[in-house]
Parts: C-alpha cells; structure tokens; sequence
C-alpha cells in the first residue's frame, strides 16, 4: 500500500493503524498532532484509524517561531 | 499600581508576548524569556522530520510559560485553520496566533484570508488572536468577528526597522478605545517597543528583536523595561508637542 506521509511517498506492509504509522517512523506521540486527508484526527482514533491507499497524511509538531 | 493586561478572560502581568524562534540555542532562549518577564510565547506548528530526529523542543519552554502556537507558513485562509486544528488537538490549547501571509518577500499579511479564517476558527471556539497590516477597517471587522485583540505590524515581520506606522496605530488606539490592540512584528530596539506602547498599544510581540541580539538576555531584559516604560507613560499622558519653546524657569525675575 502507497501512502504520502508529511509529502513523502511511502510504502506499507498490510493495513495500520495511525498509532502504528507513528511507531514505524520512530516518532514521539506525545506533542504531535495528525492530519489524514486535510482532516485533523483525534488521538482517541489513532488507535482505531486505519490507513487506505492513496491516504495523505501530515504529522506536525513544534518549533521555534514567532 | 496595579496594571494587569487582560486577554480573553486571562490575567498578564507582563505585556511583552516574545516568540521562540532564531535562538542561537535553547540556553539562550530560557535565559532570554525569563529576563523578559514574559508569560506567554510564540511557537510554530511544523512537518516532523521523518529522519528520526526529533527532539520535544517543548521541553525546553518553561513550563509556566502559555503557549501561543501560530499559523507561520501559511498562505491562505484553508491551510491556517488546519494548522491551528492541528496546533489545538497536539497542545489542547484554544488559542491561536492567526497569520495568513500574504507573499513571500514583505512577509505581509494578507487581510482578506486573515479574516476568512478567523471567522471560521471563531466558530469552532478557537481565540484568535490575528496578525494583519494595520488598517482599522480590518480590526473592525476581526472584532466583529469575534476576536479577543488584534495584531497590527509595526513594520515587516524581522525587519525590526521600528513604528513605521504611528499615524495609523493611533488612529486604531483613539477609534478603537475598548479594543485590545497587540503590536506584532516590526520592533528593533527597546525605543520602538516603547513607542509602540506610547501609542496605546496593549502589549507588544516580538521575536527578532531579542533573539538576534547580540547578547539575548540581556536584549530581552531591556525590552521588558521599555514596554513597562511606554505602557506608564501612555497612562500618564504626554505633554503636547509645541512648535516653539515654552521656558520651564520663569524668565520674569531673572536679573538684568
């Protein structure tokens, strides 16, 4: 399965959910935030949300600006 | 004298709102906020490497401090409000700094979308806090609107070429007496801080103008000064300007 992640193409073995996107890329969950297909997800969902080819998904946390 | 700064509901005592960004390093941006008196600073929301190196640059914000995450980067109404859903659903924070930008090279904002989404963040019960050029029609309308303070530049965004507007942010203060007015970006040196307060202005943000001092901290605490300079002498009045001199000795009674 082909997914865009932060505009990045990515390839996946079998079907994910968001909380195991987020262990696969190593990323810290705490202080981020996830959006899949413009839309902002609930952390409640990570869990239960579950990756479709084609998905674009953005992963933002924080840094240093004005 | 007590002078608190009140915004949405929540009570400063510092008016000096200071960003996070261009630090040298994090030492130096902890020692420069806590000289500043600040309580609340400026974070950007940003795509996460994927490389594997992040590190929680949140850590390192005192924790007393409030976050205020911004929409930087943004270039339309739409991108700002899913970057302030985002910045929301990873802090659990309401408010948000609202910058639409209008291009690349002036950093301007662009007035329109700014208000496009603030009306939309608004509704979803977001505090919006926007930054636009300084046009008191617009303020009108972001009040309206229903934001808490608006954000006028003083001049670019990092330029830190001072009050280029004071004929404009006057007006905004005289016809806009019960508004909060927040001046952002454009301020230099401790004097333009403490003429933007003088104006009549709230409280000031600034990032540049600490962070790319040659000693940061010691920047931050100068600018501290200044804002409490400026806010004491707007609440005192200034003298008028004259054109020609008025003798503070008595010139009667001198001896000829």
């Amino acid at each position: 399965m082909r997914i865009f992640v932060n505009g990045e193409e990515r390839e996946l073995d079998g079907t994910i959910s968001v909380t195991e996107l987020l262990e696969r890329l190593a990323l810290p969950a705490r202080r981020v935030a996830v959006e899949r297909n413009r839309s902002v997800l609930s952390r409640a969902d990570w869990d239960t949300e579950l990756l479709t080819e084609g998905d674009r998904i953005e992963i933002v946390h924080f840094v240093g600006g004005g | 004298m007590s002078d608190k700064f009140l915004l949405a509901g929540k009570e400063f005592s510092s008016r000096l709102i200071i960003g996070t960004g261009k630090y040298r390093n994090y030492e130096e941006m902890r020692a420069a906020h806590r000289a500043s008196g600040a309580e609340m600073v400026t974070v950007a929301v940003n795509r996460v490497p994927l490389d594997g190196k992040t590190e929680s640059f949140l850590d390192y914000l005192d924790p007393a401090m409030q976050i205020l995450p911004n929409t930087a980067g943004c270039f339309d109404a739409e991108h700002a409000v899913r970057t302030a859903r985002l910045a929301r659903e990873a802090l659990g924070t309401e408010w948000i700094k609202l910058e639409v930008i209008g291009d690349p090279i002036t950093l301007l904002p662009d007035n329109e979308q700014t208000l496009g989404a603030a009306k939309v963040l608004v509704k979803e019960g977001f505090i919006v806090l926007p930054y636009f050029s300084d046009d008191l029609i617009m303020a009108k309308k972001l009040l309206d609107a229903g934001c808490p303070a608006v954000m006028p530049l003083a001049a670019p965004i990092g330029s830190g070429l001072g009050v280029q507007n004071p004929a404009n942010l006057r007006i905004m203060r005289e016809q806009l007496p019960d508004a909060t007015i927040i001046v952002d970006a454009g301020v230099g040196v401790p004097s333009d801080a403490a003429i933007a307060m003088e104006l009549g202005a709230d409280a000031i943000l600034m990032n540049t103008a600490i962070a790319e001092a040659g000693r940061p901290e010691q920047m931050a605490k100068a600018m501290k000064l200044a804002v409490e300079a400026g806010r004491l002498a707007y609440l005192s009045g200034r003298m008028p300007k004259r054109l020609y001199a008025s003798a503070s000795s008595p010139l009667a009674g001198a001896i000829k």
